[in-house]
């Protein structure tokens, strides 16, 4: 409820109104901000606790030698607990800190620059991938004889394994792609198979995003004489909505995925792909390194991740909350 | 409210799209090669120098890696940075080999003009169809050992019996199957073939007993480790090695590779092999003369594998694969490809012994002549390995 001194302006409804507004926005930011600390605590909590899980195994693991009979699982069907298989969590958070040889800048700093490296590459991928899946949703919404021609080939597309279409798309684009008026670059075969993975759940979630209007709905359009176009604006599109970001949302991590698969398959230069490459080849004189590498990886698609989740809460957030007010 | 929506998307994505744009534009002046050191260190006197006339136009020619920059090329990437191509009227891009890369297939489909590949992968694929060749055998022995801790007491082939043996596959185990079978020991039954990563965790937690290594690569990796019993490195004494030179297993490895029919057909292409094969050897006389000066270019021309201590080991190890190289650089060995050939018909790698075709050996005599009119010792005959210190994890 308003308090005492904004009472006496609260004649003028338009001053009330906007008082209102204030606040619902002013909780509405605090609430956000509760709900980002919150989250972020349970994270860093939940990390701890794998932290502390690993590193109770491994002292246990340490403590009873792994070549014993009495835990017959641990150090065999569970890893060995040496620091070879287990590098110590401080060790492997201590490599961010660290300066590698013949290096100028810290690992995390490397690992930075690498992942932005990898994400042009899925990202481009991405767009590319969301353009090609809208438009294969939009084709096969229109046309239902294009969705039961289509859909099965679409599915098929995706169980052909990565790494038997990533030589392909390289060699491809090596040879064939220089109709395109720019030089082919082997990171764009990358991105190629970022695409790959991203088109297809956004064709899938989208199609059925965009059948989701009621038929009341739709015959509401009709009756104000909606054409295609003002049907698909103003209701098809905004309905797909929810259904297109929980596309987006699997889209986005994917695309890291493909583009660290592919830098690896491609042999690309200068991403994630060939920081993991290259520290599973270092492993035995620093195993440590790549289990922080495998963690800046995650850490990118966490990131994307929660970009998406946050263009999501700006394009289709307010939708809920206008509603209800 | 719901006419914005879609707007609003879009409006995002085009922002996102500018923004990843300009970043691209940033990164791709960060990311373009700084001039190496190398570059400019004033080589020694080069007998082939002559007054650069006004600047020609230079062809643009590609080379396919194996695998990705070490000093395994390190002879390629001098003569890249060193100007070596450039003498000869070529502009070289070498591009990074991959996980999924086999060069034979990459310069086959035209994806490159010239190959790295060891010899059996350019045969094999060459028996199915690929219509390549090998112009220079650079690489004059094997660099493929078995490794094992010395207690285990495999000292040759036949002590493998009843072991679990570490392979790489994808053709790497040619010579450690043809090794079994030379003392009678059948590779199906007699050993446990275990499939090994590339590097060497699975012989030091004792998965394993004995483990494929390359001298100048997983050999070395071993070296630069830990022994967690003594907190020292391991030391050369604590393993025995199986070399399959030694053995007479051994098979070809690093040669370059050329397109067979268009050496034929166009006399352009084949003057730009010569030319690109005299270039590239050259690169390895001068990485033999100037060994500090060729691990810098390879620690210089990409981040490699492994830190420059460990390059400076390979460095030193794949001169000792060339040199000395009796018959001159780059070419043919026709003994050891006999025995190359030997070995893949009798392991049922090859169907058949190739056809003449499947090298040649006047490109390389061309670019010898041409270097040894120009001063060069194309031999190499007082090749002496150095001593290389050995430093953890290679840095």
């Amino acid at each position: 409820m308003p308090n005492t001194d904004t009472m006496a302006a609260a004649d003028d409804p338009l001053v009330r109104e906007h008082r209102i507004k204030q606040q619902a926005a002013q909780e509405q930011r605090r609430d956000t901000v509760v709900r980002v600390v919150r989250q972020t605590v349970t994270f860093v909590v939940f990390l701890g606790l794998l932290a502390g899980l690993y590193t109770g195994y491994k002292a246990f693991g340490q403590s009873i030698g792994d070549a014993q009979h009495d835990w017959a699982v641990v150090g065999s069907v569970l890893p060995r607990t040496d620091d070879l298989n287990m590098p110590p969590v401080g060790e492997i958070f201590g490599q961010f800190g660290e300066t590698p040889g013949g290096q100028d800048r810290i690992y995390a700093h490397i690992l930075f620059d690498e992942a932005v490296f990898t994400l042009r590459e899925a990202f481009a991928g991405f767009l590319v991938g969301l353009v090609i899946g809208m438009a294969i949703a939009l084709a096969l919404a229109q046309w239902r004889r294009l969705e039961q021609g289509l859909l099965p080939y679409v599915i098929a597309s995706q169980t052909i394994p990565l790494i038997a279409i990533a030589p392909i798309i390289v060699i491809w684009g090596r040879k064939n792609f220089d109709v395109f008026p720019w030089e082919w670059q082997d990171w764009m075969s990358v991105s190629v198979i970022a695409t790959y993975l991203t088109f297809f759940p956004v064709a899938v979630n989208g199609l059925r995003g965009l059948q989701s209007p009621r038929p009341e709905n739709q015959e509401l359009m009709e009756s104000y004489a909606a054409n295609w176009f003002q049907t698909l604006w103003r209701l098809r599109l905004p309905a797909s909505l929810p259904y297109l970001f929980a596309a987006l949302k699997i889209a986005a991590t994917a695309s890291i995925v493909g583009a660290i698969v592919g830098e690896i398959s491609a042999g690309v230069e200068g991403g994630l792909g060939r920081r993991i490459l290259r520290e599973a080849f270092n492993y035995t004189t620093g195993p440590d390194r790549l289990f922080a590498s495998v963690l800046g990886a995650a850490v990118l698609g966490i990131f994307v991740f929660l970009v998406v989740t946050a263009v999501e809460r700006l394009v289709v957030g307010h939708q809920t909350q206008e509603s209800t007010t | 409210m719901n006419k914005q929506k879609p707007w609003r998307l879009l409006a995002l994505l085009l922002a996102f799209v500018v923004v990843a744009a300009s970043c691209g534009n940033d990164d791709d002046e960060a990311s373009e090669p700084a001039p190496s050191p190398a570059t400019e260190a004033p080589a020694a006197p080069e007998p082939t120098e002559a007054p650069a006339p006004e600047p020609v136009e230079l062809q643009e020619v590609s080379l396919q890696l194996q695998w990705v920059p070490q000093s395994q090329f390190a002879g390629f990437f001098a003569a890249r940075d060193l100007g070596f191509y450039e003498d000869v009227g070529l502009d070289v891009t070498i591009i990074d080999g991959g996980l999924d890369i086999v060069p034979a297939t990459v310069l086959d489909s035209g994806g490159a003009d010239f190959a790295v590949s060891w010899v059996p992968r350019g045969l094999v694929p060459r028996e199915e169809g690929l219509n390549i060749t090998n112009i220079a055998q650079v690489f004059q022995r094997s660099g493929t050992l078995q490794v094992s801790f010395v207690d285990a007491g495999i000292t040759g082939p036949s002590d493998l019996e009843g072991k679990l043996v570490g392979n790489w596959g994808f053709g790497n185990e040619f010579e450690l199957l043809a090794g079994l079978v030379s003392v009678g020991l059948d590779p199906q039954s007699d050993v446990t073939l275990v499939q090994q990563d590339f590097n060497m965790t699975a012989l030091v937690n004792g998965d394993i007993d004995a483990a494929q290594a390359m001298i100048y690569n997983e050999y070395a990796q071993v070296l630069e480790t830990i022994d967690p019993d003594t907190g020292e490195l391991f030391q050369p004494e604590d393993f025995s090695v199986i070399d399959w030179n030694d053995v007479g297993t051994a098979m070809l490895q690093d040669a370059i590779w050329a397109d067979a029919d268009k050496l034929e057909t166009d006399a352009e292409y084949r003057d730009i092999a010569v030319r690109f094969v005299e270039a590239s050897l050259r690169g390895w006389i001068h990485c033999r003369d100037n060994f500090n000066e060729c691990v810098d270019i390879v620690v210089g021309a990409s981040p490699p594998f492994g830190g420059p201590a460990h390059q400076a080991w390979m460095m030193n190890e794949i001169n000792a694969l060339i040199w000395p190289s009796p018959g001159g650089v780059g070419i043919m060995d026709q003994a050891l490809y006999d025995q190359t050939i030997d070995v893949a018909t009798s392991q049922g790698i090859l169907q058949a012994a190739p056809d003449a075709g499947a090298f040649r050996t006047d490109i390389a005599e061309e670019a010898v002549a041409n270097l040894e009119a120009a001063g060069h010792d194309v031999y190499g005959n007082d090749f002496a390995r150095r001593t290389v210190e050995v430093k953890e994890g290679g840095n």
